[in-house]
């Protein structure tokens, strides 16, 4: 069972050829075998998802069974979840048992999925590599000693080892789409708006950005379809309609029209990955795609214009820490100001650290006008690249990460782990939504092949990436590690 | 523009961030590397470009004043550290 499509899964049960409680039984069962090792869970929560099987199951019984009914997946532990730890990676909220349920949260239990439990991420989702949590980095399933990106690698990793078929993650830089690649499963990130924010732990509210992490586009398809829509809770979210995702997976792709943007294939990127993403590139042109190089000529701006506007974002959302309300508190304080350095001192990792002192320096007095609002005009300059890009062709693809997964411990430098996102984080600046999709291997590590759209052209990157996954088995390779008798 | 520990204690303490001084050296050179690449941004010509402050240019919206949510005041202490008689407790401020 553990190495079925979400959709394939949907179908067996559909078919009675096992009950849900039978097949969360059996992803618990790995999880307890394998996650040791892995460390891709913060908190499983098997009980709740027990009885919430036998209700999927009891539905199905009536007749009452909705679409995913009785499918197993996993949250990044960013999602507040009613009951349950939130932790968000940090020491900060390791005591922090959320009151409520994020929107995505409630829309995919009154869908009948059912949640195994919350998965690791970097701290506060402030990281590429999941090395920067507090409950210790992931490894990557593929290779032990390689990590499995971030800051969803938790979601990543656990789908690809075959733990639970299916995971929520969030971008903000490219924390879906990197680890999904690094993993060598799908990931898709939706259009800024698409999906709502509430409950969700905020980094940079005006990055942030939830979706799908699983198997295959069809799967990201039926979950984005599910998680999507306007919610009168996050002020940020859009009035717009939620298409069904699935109803174009099998249109043509014959005369899409394809834009290589020459800055995503210069110098630093490895040259197995190039020639994987070539290679998928090819397989695209045989099923009718045209391919032509463009430009997005402010691209190496978009890690500077982000390290501004992100840690400036988050050294404001996280203000909210402070000892009082909910999350660490220090012991003893002396006074009040005692109390709130000490708690965020002690609560708080140092990523997190890093970006709320960058944040508040570039916000200060003196700074603001030279880097904040500079950053705000860059990412308009950065957002016009892609709208200027997409008059000309339907689609973008390039690599999703200039290597493949790195060894854990490689990157200590906190600006060399910046830069791994070059090809992620101008997605996020201009609000567009990506896709990462499995395109061979570099090293017997994973490559995803990203594939970028105009805004709220989540229905034809899933179409352009399930063709892809029809004419290729790049998405069907699994790791070694968690096979039965291994 | 380059930074000095006095920038980081600084912003430290703006951010109310407890830092021994040990740290605040390590945060100047973290931080001076993450700011050398950032300035990058200042050889750009910015004259007459709007800030771009959400990817939409969405504004906010408004809606009716009118009470949405029950009052569930008790539920949403029993995570909080320190409460009393339904009031947070913190060291006292005024003497």
């Amino acid at each position: 069972m553990h190495d079925k499509t979400l959709t394939e899964l949907a179908t067996a049960l559909a078919a009675g050829e096992f009950s849900s409680r039978e097949l969360t039984e059996s992803l618990l069962a790995r999880i307890e075998r394998l996650d040791g090792e892995l460390n891709s869970f913060i908190t499983v929560t098997a009980e709740q998802a027990l009885q919430a099987a036998d209700a999927a199951d009891a539905a199905r019984a009536k007749g009452e069974a909705g679409p995913l009914a009785g499918l197993p997946l996993a949250l990044k532990d960013i999602f507040c979840t009613r009951g349950v730890r939130t932790s968000c990676g940090s020491k900060m909220l390791d005591n922090f048992v959320s009151p409520y349920d994020a929107t995505v949260v409630e829309k995919l239990a009154a869908a009948g999925t059912i949640s195994l439990g919350k998965t690791n991420m970097d701290e506060f989702a402030m990281g590429s590599s999941n090395e920067n949590s507090h409950y210790g980095p992931v490894k990557n399933p593929w290779d032990l000693t390689a990590v499995p990106g971030g800051s969803s690698g938790g979601s990543a990793a656990a789908v690809a080892a075959g733990l639970v078929p299916a995971a929520l993650g969030t971008d903000t830089g490219g924390s879906i789409r990197q680890p999904a690649a690094f993993c060598g499963i799908t990931g898709l990130k939706p259009t800024y708006g698409r999906v709502s924010r509430y409950g969700m732990v905020a980094y940079a509210s005006s990055l942030d950005q939830a979706g799908p992490m699983a198997r295959s586009a069809e799967d990201c398809a039926l979950l984005l379809g599910t998680i999507a829509g306007h919610d009168l809770r996050d002020s940020t979210s859009v009035a717009r309609g939620v298409p069904d995702y699935r109803a174009e997976l099998e249109a043509s792709l014959s005369g899409l029209k394809i834009g290589l943007p020459k800055e995503y294939f210069g110098d630093g990127l490895a040259p197995e990955v190039e020639a994987a993403v070539r290679d998928a590139i090819k397989v695209y042109e045989s099923l009718g795609a045209s391919v032509r190089e463009v430009s997005l000529p402010h691209t190496d701006l978009a890690i500077p214009a982000y390290y501004v506007i992100a840690p400036a974002e988050a050294s404001s959302n996280l203000s909210r820490y402070d000892g009082v309300r909910f999350g660490h508190r220090c012991e003893n304080p002396a006074d009040l100001e005692d109390l709130y350095k000490r708690t965020r001192a002690e609560g708080f990792g140092d990523e997190v650290k890093r970006r709320i002192l960058i944040g508040t320096h570039t916000l200060s007095e003196g700074f603001f006008d030279a880097y904040y609002k500079k950053a705000q005009q860059v990412r308009r300059l950065i957002r016009q690249d892609f709208l200027d890009a997409f008059e000309d062709v339907d689609v973008l693809m390039g690599p999703a990460s200039p290597t493949p997964a790195f060894d854990l411990g490689a990157k200590k430098d906190p600006v060399s782990m910046y830069l791994q996102d070059i090809y992620t984080i101008a997605i996020n600046l201009a609000g567009i939504p990506g896709i990462s999709v499995p395109a061979g291997f570099a090293s017997g590590r994973p490559v995803g092949l990203q594939i970028l759209g105009p805004h709220f052209a989540e229905q034809q990157l899933l179409n352009v990436a399930h063709q892809f996954q029809q004419a290729t088995d790049w998405h069907r390779r699994q790791p070694a590690f968690g096979k039965e008798n291994a | 523009m380059a930074l000095e520990p006095e920038d980081v204690r600084r912003a430290a303490h703006l951010a109310r961030l407890g830092l021994n001084d040990d740290e605040a050296e390590r945060y100047v050179d973290d931080l001076s590397r993450i700011l050398d690449m950032v300035d990058r941004l200042q050889a750009v010509d910015t004259q007459g470009i709007a800030p771009l402050a959400h990817p939409l240019d969405a504004t906010q919206r408004l809606r009716a004043d009118e009470v949405t949510e029950p009052n569930q005041r008790e539920h949403f202490q029993h995570c909080a550290p320190a409460v009393e008689n339904g009031l947070y407790l913190v060291p006292r401020v005024v003497e």
